[in-house]
This record gives C-alpha cells, structure tokens and sequence, in this order.
C-alpha cells in the first residue's frame, strides 16, 4: 500500500472492467460495450471470425456496422464489398447498422448514443479515441482484435499511463477546438501519447461535437484513448482523483491562441497562421470526423455566405452525418455554402482518406479540416495537404491562399473584398502545377522545428 | 540470407500500404503488391521470405489498417524490429503472427541491405556490424506469437493467455 490510490480517468475505467485494481501498466482483460465495425475492414473481420470457428458474434445487439470509408462505392471492387457487408449484417441479424449516405461511424456512434460513458469499446477504425468524448475508453483496433472482440465479447488492454491537457482561459472569435487540439499535438508530437491516454481537463462542458474534435485528435498523437473529463453524459463515479499521477501535463490557454496551421507532411508540425499566410491552396475539404459537424459547416459558411471561392479553388464540403446535414440544409448553412460554389459531398469519411470524393492529383495543394495529413493520405502522394480549422478553409476557398480567418470575421462589407482582392492578386500562379511550385511546406517545416519540438522530416 | 530493410521515425501505414491500395480496392489478392509503393519503390518485387523491417521511433502509426500487417505477411516478413511501434500496429503484427520486437540499436547498427538473423531465443538481431539486442517481449505477447497469432491461440486455448 506504499502507493497512492489515486487513480485517473483510465485507471478507473478500467478497474471497473475488469473488475480488479488495474494500474498503469497492467494487462487487463475487458467486457467490450460495443464493437464498431466498417466498411473497409469488414472482409479481414469475416475471415477472422470464420477463422476462429465463430460464425455468430457474440452479441448482436452490442454491434454498430457502417459503411462509410469508402461511400457510396467508388468502384466496382468496393461495391461487390459493400454487398457482402450487406449480406453478413442481413445473416447475423445485427440491428444497427447504417448504409453509405448515414456518416462517419464515430460522429454517428457518438451523436446517437451508442457510447456508454465508463465503459470500454472497440471500434475497426484509429479514430474511435472519438468516444472519449462523452467518457467511454474507445481503442481503435485491428481486423483481428476486431473478430476477437465480435467473438468473445472481450479484448485485452495494457492500463495506459495519462497525459493530463488542462485548457484554461475562453476562445476568441475565429479560433476554434481545433485550433486547441492542434496546439496540443504541436506540443506533445505524434508520438508523445504512444499507448497513452490523454484526459482533458476544463472542456468538460463544451458542446459535445468540439469534444469529439478533441478527442478524436488524440489519436494523431499515438494515444490509446482521449477522455474529456466532466461531460454532461458522465456518471458521477466518473472522474479522474485529484493526486491521481499524470505522465506529462500540459496546459493551453485559449486566451492567447492562435489559428493553427499543420504542415504537410506531418500533423504535428504546426505552425501559427502567421508563418503561412499567403500559402496557396487548389482544394479545401470541409469535412470528417473531425469537423464535418453543423457548427462547423456554420463557421465556413459565416465567411462564404453571399460571396464565390476563388477561380482556381475546388471547395468541397462533406457533412460528417445525414443529422449534421439535414441541420445545415434547415437552416440555409448548405445552401449558403452551395451558392459560394461548393461540391457538397454525401455524409461520410469523404476525400479524408484518398478512397472517394475529391481525391487529389499530383502536386495539388489542399487544406483540410480533417486530422491527418501524410503523403498520400488524399489521393496522389505528390499532392500536399495543409490543416486548419473551418474558417481557416473557408478563408482559403474565398482567397486561394491560407490567410488569418480573424480580420475577415471582423471586417466591413468593403474592407472585406479589399482583403480578399489583395490576397487573391498576389496569389502565386495559376492552375494546379504552378501553384505547387509555391508550395512552402519545407520553409514552414523549418518554422515549425524551430518554434516546437518533434518536428524533423527526412525527405 | 534474410536481408534487413530500414526506415526512419515516424513510419507511417500510410506508408506501408497507401489506402487507394486497400484489399477493399484492389482485391485480397493483390494489395500486398503494393507494399511500400510510394515510399521504397520496387519493395514487394524484391524482399524475400524471412527478411527482417528495421525501424526507428512510433514504426506502424496513423491508421489502424491492418492490411498493412497483412500484406507483410503475405510477403513472407520473419520480424519488425525498430526502436519503439505505434500500439495499434504493434497489436496487429503479435495477433497475425508477425515478431515485432523493440531494439534500441537495431537502427542504427544494422544497415539497409545488411544480411540479418533474427534470432528470437537468444534475443539479438545478429548483423555484420555485431548483435542489436532486442527488449524481451511480454509473456502475454510471447504466448500469442509461439501459437503464430491469436486466431490460432484462441482455437487451440479457447481463451485469451492469463495475464498477471
């Protein structure tokens, strides 16, 4: 009994899962509350389960199944999948399941309540860390841990020590949770929270979609689970103990942020939007588990409304479930976005994962509201993918080029085309070949190395 | 001889196997052939059976895809060992029978193209630069990649190996 008995968030949740003590570094074995399944793995996870001599899961009704990876289906490949995923969900009578057109499973699973606060579940897919955001330890596995997991009912997990993230201070207009996490991932690299889970302090009462940005991102860092500790949602044993012991903290004022900036091809070499103003783009993707929500879509609209992306910019918006983008078309965010020249995409994972939508060509320049930016991530691996938040997009869908969103925000009528003028005039280039030849990614990488650290890039 | 691959920090699935790639879009038969397309160009051509992925920091991040593990598999790969492995692919390599195996000086001892043993019993990646020894695996882990994965554990256990 030397030890402190204090114990964080995940420590918690787990002793309560397994039912004994679990302290960091424990192997425990856990009842799963849910499994998420999609589209892209559901062929590995049959053959798993038909190699496990395990034709029945274990429970249908702890079952969700999503077909949005790759939705509506691209190719012919894909569809013949998508039809035997169909089949297996009809066989094995698993009740919820949501076809192309639905969303992105984590927006899904969260906003519909699949995700049962303290509890443990398992999804098919590294951004399941997502239902953190209403306190359940989500764990993004494997195909296989998958089948085990639909088979037994259970998974294995090591008790991850915890990165403590306190936010302090209120956003200002024009920076958003993204512009947070990004600072965060900028501070603790994207392996700081290797096997880790990071636990949120003083976000707790955040509108439940930023708290999926937050704790989605988590995942960017190498994390096992993103908990956002005192949400709405959470029983009251749910709670991390004051004493409990932290690995590494961290603490972010909102206060003093500003919008952040990813550069290609790393997710944690961020910048300050400063170092990139003037950066050309040829694509903006609004969209993903990320931030395809209403509030985002709102954001973008917010500077778009009643004005026309720039010429040579492709904007596509892709809402991250049918509720988000039923909201957005109630309310006129859709068609505002539409009439500024908008693709707007059906509900689902979209270009985030080069598969479907929007992907890009050699040497195109994106930026992205999504959470990964690796070479090839969006389609041809000589494209380069920038990542900001939904007004970063949207300023540079209006402009071509990355721009502080705040002074746009802030602006008159008329101070606000003479900025749009004056960034659209001194954009580098024309058409998407040249444009790359303005890429300034390996000078920002510089910029990045010098004002945070895990920032080094062979190639 | 098995011949030792290398890679930097921070290697990524992306990488590994790009998603326009996926088994989902190419079919199960060829995805493998894809392995390391854009960043080691003319690999799945050229590795043999038995060689050996040597890597830096967080080898295996971003995507939970294990088609990137399978499609090692499929080429025949007797072993990652890097410096430390992002946790999602590190479980995917011990559940489909790959030793993945954490080796602080792996990285810097041995040498692309270098020949290579993997020697699991004694615990070295013997090199012709001298032995990098390899960090023990835990007994859970172990247990799984003796059976040459979980579905085989599990079929032959019927459970998970105890732990503690």
């Amino acid at each position: 009994m030397g030890r402190s008995v204090n114990r964080t968030l995940a420590e918690k949740i787990l002793s309560r899962a397994s039912g004994r003590a679990a302290r960091v570094g424990d192997l425990v074995i856990v009842p799963v509350s849910r499994v998420m399944v999609h589209d892209s793995v559901i062929d590995a996870v049959m053959a798993g389960l038909r190699d496990l001599g395990k034709e029945r899961i274990w429970d249908t009704s702890r079952v969700c199944v999503f077909v949005d990876h790759a939705a509506p289906a691209p190719t012919p490949v894909v569809a013949d999948s998508h039809r035997v995923l169909r089949e297996w969900v009809r066989e094995q009578e698993i009740p919820t399941f949501y076809d192309a057109g639905e969303g992105v499973c984590h927006q899904i699973m969260v906003e519909e309540g699949y995700c049962e606060p303290g509890t443990v579940i398992v999804g098919s897919d590294s951004h399941s860390n997502s239902y953190g955001a209403v306190g359940a330890f989500g764990a993004g596995m494997g195909a296989t841990d998958i089948a085990v997991a639909l088979a037994l009912g259970r998974t294995w997990l090591r008790v991850p020590e915890s990165i403590k993230v306190t936010f302090t201070g209120t956003l200002r207009k024009g920076i958003t949770m993204k512009d947070a996490i990004m600072r965060v991932v900028r501070e603790i690299g994207t392996d700081g929270a290797r096997y880790a889970s990071v636990e949120f302090h003083g976000v707790g009462d955040l509108p439940q979609g930023d708290r999926i940005t937050l704790a989605g991102m988590t995942t960017e860092m190498g994390a096992k689970a993103g908990l956002v500790v005192g949400t709405p949602e959470a029983p009251d044993w749910l709670f991390p103990d004051r004493g409990a012991t932290y690995a590494n903290e961290v603490t972010i004022d909102l206060t003093t942020l500003e919008p952040q900036i990813a550069v290609p091809p790393r997710v944690d070499q961020v910048v300050d939007v400063s170092a990139a103003i003037g950066q050309p783009v040829d694509v903006v993707f609004l969209g993903s588990c990320t931030n395809g929500r209403l509030v985002d879509m709102r954001q973008a609209a917010a500077v778009l409304r009643g004005r026309r992306i720039a010429p040579q910019v492709r904007l596509e918006v892709v809402p991250s479930s049918r509720r988000q983008m039923e909201d957005a078309m109630a309310d006129g965010t859709l068609l505002a976005l539409s009439s500024a020249g908008a693709v707007i995409g059906s509900s689902g994972c979209g270009p985030c994962l080069g598969r479907t939508g929007g992907v890009l060509a050699g040497n195109e320049i994106c930026l992205s509201t999504a959470n990964r930016n690796y070479k090839g991530r969006m389609g041809s691996p000589d494209a380069a993918i920038y990542i900001g938040s939904p007004y970063v997009a949207a300023v540079a869908a209006l402009t071509g080029v990355i721009d502080d969103p705040r002074p746009y925000l802030e602006a008159s009528d008329a101070e606000f085309d003479e900025l749009v003028a004056r960034r659209r005039a001194e954009r580098p280039g024309r058409g998407a070949a040249s444009v790359r030849s303005g890429d300034r990614s390996r000078e920002l990488v510089l910029t990045a190395a010098r004002s945070g650290p895990a920032a080094e890039i062979d190639d | 001889m098995p011949r030792a691959w290398v890679f930097g920090d921070d290697l990524d699935t992306d990488q590994i196997v790009p998603g326009r790639y996926a088994p989902f879009m190419v079919g199960q038969d060829k995805f493998h052939l894809y392995a390391f397309c854009d960043a080691r160009p003319g690999f799945a051509k050229e590795v043999k059976p038995g060689d050996v992925l040597v890597g830096g920091e967080n080898f295996g991040c971003g995507s939970s895809r294990e088609y990137a593990v399978a499609a090692l598999k499929k080429l025949g790969i007797g072993g990652v060992v890097a410096k430390s492995f992002a946790r999602i692919f590190f479980r995917n390599c011990v559940n489909l029978g790959i030793p993945v195996l954490e080796s602080t000086d792996a990285v810097s001892r041995i040498h692309d193209g270098d020949e290579v043993t993997l020697d699991m019993p004694a615990g070295v990646l013997r090199g012709p630069r001298g032995d990098a020894p390899l960090r023990p695996l835990a007994r859970f882990a172990k247990e799984i990649l003796a059976a040459g994965g979980v579905v085989a554990y599990l079929r032959a256990h019927g459970d998970f190996p105890q732990v503690s």
